[in-house]
C-alpha cells in the first residue's frame, strides 16, 4: 500500500498542471475571490452610510417647511425627473420622494399628509438609502406630532404608552461571524479542488495510460492498490485544505474589519480547529470522487462527472442561507452540515460542544469509511480493468 | 510450468476461448500462435488471473491460479499487450516501482535493476522519464519490470509488436537466455517467423480452439506442407488474421 501512495504522490508532484490547480490556484481563489468581494462590499456599505443623501423629490414646492427640515439634515434636495416611477424602474433614481398636490390642503386639515417613498425593493442598494430617508421623515413626523401636541397643551408621552427599544446583544465577532458565513463553503471547496485531479490521475487516468492491467497483475490484494491510491487524493485534499485555510486566515486581515465595528474571529487556533474538523470530509471527498472517475475510460470523461460534483460543498452553505436557525443536536450527525454549523459556531466567536464535533467527526469518518470500501471493492470488476465497463 | 486442461471462456455471446489444453514445460519457450481475436491474451489473462474461466482447470507449478492467486502473482513475470509504463516516472523509478509491490528490499531492487539494465541494453536510457521514449525502450522497461523479483514462469503477449529488426533481435536473445536458466516461458504471437525463429513447441489457436500442438517439425509432418506458413494456414483452415 506505501509503494502505491508514494508512487502516485512523487508521480503528481512531477506534474507541473498538478501543482499549479492543486497546490496553487485551488486553495488561493477561493479566500482571494472572498477577500475581494468583502473589502468592495465593506467598502460600499461603508461609502453609503458616510455620503451625503442626494434626494429627488417630485413635488418640491407642496412642502417647504419638509424640504427645510432635511436640507437642516443635510440631504441634498434635486428636483426629480419627469416620470419618477420610470426613473426607478429603469434604475436612473435609487429613490425618489414624491410629494403630492394635496400634501398642503391635507396639513391645513390636520389630516395626515402623505408623502412617497419611490425604490424598487428587489435592488438590494435600496435598502440603506430608503432607511436613511425614512429616518429622517420618521424624525420629522415625531417632531411636528409633539409640536402640535404641545400647543394644544398635551404632553406628547400620551402618544408612547410603550416605549420600544432593541439592544443589540451581538459582538464584534458575531458580527463577524455573519461575513464568515462562506468559510465552510470555501473550505469544502479547497478539499474537493485538491481531491480532484489526484481521484482522476489514480483512476481513470491510470486506465486511460493502459498501466492498470499489468499494475494489478502485481501481487497485492486489490483493496491495498485502491487504499494506496485513496490515501494519496486524501493527502492531497488536505494539503490543499491547509493551504487555503492558511490563506484564508490570512487574507481576513487585509479586510477593513474595524471600520465596520467586526471582528473577523479566523486566527490560525481556528483555523487549525477546522482543519482538524474537516479531515474526514477529505477522506470522504476522496472516496466519493475516485468511485466516481473508476468507472470513466479517459481523464476527460472523468473530468466532465466532475461538473456534478462539485455542487455536493455547496448544499449545505445553501440550506444554512436559505433557512438559518440555531444550530441542533442532529445537525451533527450530518456530514458537511455538521462542519458548516460547528465552523460557523467558532468563527462566531463561540466555543462549540465538544462532544458535537466528536459526532461529526465520527459520522463522516464512518460515511467516507464505507466509501473507501466500495472504492476498494471497483477493482474486483473486471469491466473496469478491460474497460469495458 | 503450467498446464491448462479444458478453459473456456465467454464474453456474452462471444466464446472467447472453448476448451483450450496444452502445457508449458520448464526450460523451454512456448508460442501461442494465432490470428488477432484467436483468444491469446483471454486466455493469458486467465493464467495471470484478471479473467475467470466459466469451466476447465490449470495449474502454474501446481498451483490453481483461481485458489490462490496473490501465490501466482508472485511466481509470474507478466508483460501484457499494454505496457503502461508511468510517463512522469523515469525507466529506473518505473521498475523500483514493481519491485516495491512485490515487497522487495531497496538493495535487492537496485541490484536486479543493474542486472536486468545490462542483459537489455538499458543503461543508456534508465534514468530518464519514459515521456518519448520508443516503442523499444518501452518493451525494455515493460520487460525488466515484469521479472524484478526474478520470476520462474514468464508471460509475455504479443512481445515485439512495434519493434524494429534489432530490438527484436535484442529480445530473441533475452528470451532463449531465461529459457537458458530454467524458466518457463509463454509467449503469444500472430506472426509465425516469430514462432519459428524462438519456440520449442507452438500451440496454433484458432476461434478460441487448440488446432495443433507440437515442436516446428511435428507440424511440418503433420500438416505434410514444406513451409511453417503453408503448415499454420493448413492447420486452421485459413489465412485470415494473418497478414495484420
Amino acid at each position: 500500500m506505501m509503494p502505491i501512495f508514494r508512487k502516485e504522490v512523487l508521480e503528481n508532484l512531477r506534474d507541473r498542471r498538478v501543482l499549479i490547480n492543486t497546490l496553487i490556484i485551488g486553495p488561493l481563489v477561493g479566500p482571494l475571490i472572498f477577500a475581494a468581494i468583502m473589502t468592495f462590499m465593506f467598502q460600499q456599505t461603508i461609502d453609503r452610510a458616510e455620503a451625503e443623501l442626494e434626494l429627488p423629490v417630485a413635488g418640491i414646492e407642496h412642502a417647504p417647511n419638509l424640504i427645510g427640515f432635511l436640507e437642516r439634515q443635510g440631504v441634498v434636495i434635486k428636483e426629480a425627473p419627469e416620470d419618477p416611477e420610470t426613473a426607478v424602474r429603469q434604475e436612473e433614481e435609487e429613490i425618489v420622494l414624491r410629494i403630492p398636490e394635496g400634501f398642503a390642503e391635507s396639513w391645513d386639515d390636520g389630516r395626515p399628509a402623505r408623502v412617497e417613498i419611490l425604490a424598487d425593493m428587489s435592488q438590494r442598494y435600496a435598502g440603506t438609502t430608503r432607511s436613511r430617508v425614512q429616518n429622517l421623515l420618521q424624525a420629522y413626523n415625531q417632531q411636528i406630532g409633539h409640536v402640535r401636541l404641545q400647543l394644544r397643551g398635551v404632553s406628547p408621552d400620551i402618544t408612547e404608552p410603550v416605549m420600544i427599544r432593541t439592544l443589540d446583544l451581538s459582538t464584534p465577532e458575531s458580527r463577524g461571524g455573519m461575513l464568515l458565513a462562506f468559510l465552510p463553503y470555501v473550505v469544502f471547496l479547497s478539499v474537493f479542488i485538491g481531491a480532484m485531479h489526484m481521484a482522476i490521475d489514480t483512476t481513470a487516468g491510470e486506465r486511460e495510460r493502459k498501466s492498470l492491467e499489468p499494475l494489478l497483475i502485481n501481487p497485492l490484494p486489490r483493496w491495498q492498490i485502491m487504499a494506496g491510491k485513496l490515501l494519496a487524493t486524501t493527502a492531497f485534499a488536505l494539503a490543499t485544505l491547509a493551504l487555503g485555510l492558511v490563506a484564508f486566515t490570512w487574507s481576513m486581515r487585509l479586510l477593513p474589519s474595524e471600520q465596520m465595528d467586526m471582528a473577523l474571529n479566523l486566527d490560525f487556533f481556528i483555523a487549525l480547529k477546522t482543519f482538524v474538523l474537516v479531515l474526514p470530509v477529505a477522506l470522504l471527498a476522496a472516496g466519493l470522487l475516485t468511485i466516481l472517475s473508476a468507472f470513466a475510460k479517459s481523464f476527460r470523461e472523468a473530468q466532465s462527472y466532475m461538473g456534478l460534483v462539485m455542487f455536493v460543498p455547496m448544499i449545505p452553505s445553501f440550506w444554512i442561507f436559505i433557512n438559518p436557525t440555531r444550530t441542533e443536536e442532529w445537525m451533527t450527525f450530518i456530514p458537511l452540515l455538521s462542519q458548516s454549523v460547528l465552523i460557523l459556531e467558532m468563527v462566531r466567536g463561540e466555543t462549540p460542544n465538544l462532544l458535537w464535533m466528536g459526532y461529526s467527526f465520527a459520522t463522516t469518518l464512518a460515511v467516507a469509511l464505507v466509501l473507501a470500501v466500495i472504492a476498494g471493492g471497483l477493482y474486483n470488476r473486471p469491466g473496469l480493468i478491460f474497460g469495458k465497463g | 510450468m503450467i498446464e491448462t486442461h479444458a478453459l473456456r471462456k465467454t464474453f456474452g455471446k462471444v466464446v472467447a476461448v472453448d476448451e483450450v489444453s496444452f502445457v508449458a514445460r520448464d526450460g523451454q519457450i512456448t508460442g501461442l500462435l494465432g490470428p488477432n481475436g484467436a483468444g491469446k491474451t483471454s486466455t493469458l489473462r486467465m493464467l495471470y488471473t484478471l479473467l475467470k474461466p466459466d469451466s476447465g482447470s490449470m495449474a502454474i507449478d501446481g498451483i490453481d491460479p483461481q485458489s490462490d492467486p496473490l501465490a501466482i502473482k508472485r511466481r509470474l513475470g507478466v508483460v501484457p499487450d499494454s505496457r503502461g509504463l508511468y510517463d512522469r516516472l523515469t525507466a529506473r523509478e518505473n521498475i523500483a516501482y514493481y519491485g516495491q509491490l512485490h515487497g522487495m528490499k531497496k538493495r535487492a531492487i537496485e541490484s536486479r535493476t543493474r542486472e536486468m539494465a545490462e542483459l537489455l541494453d538499458m543503461n543508456e536510457f534508465i534514468e530518464r522519464k519514459t515521456e518519448g521514449f520508443s516503442q523499444g525502450q518501452r518493451v525494455k522497461v515493460a520487460i525488466a519490470r515484469a521479472l524484478i523479483h526474478d520470476p520462474q514462469t514468464v508471460l509475455l503477449d504479443e512481445p515485439s509488436n512495434g519493434l524494429d529488426v534489432m530490438t527484436t533481435r535484442a529480445l530473441r536473445k533475452f528470451l532463449h537466455h531465461l529459457r537458458d536458466q530454467g524458466r518457463c516461458v509463454v509467449l503469444s504471437t500472430h506472426i509465425m517467423q516469430e514462432v519459428a525463429a524462438l519456440c520449442d513447441r507452438i500451440v496454433i489457436i484458432s476461434h478460441g480452439r487448440i488446432a495443433a500442438d507440437g515442436t516446428a517439425e511435428e507440424l511440418l509432418q503433420r500438416s505434410g506442407e514444406p513451409s511453417l506458413e503453408d503448415a499454420f494456414v493448413k492447420l486452421i483452415g485459413t489465412d485470415e488474421g494473418l497478414l495484420a
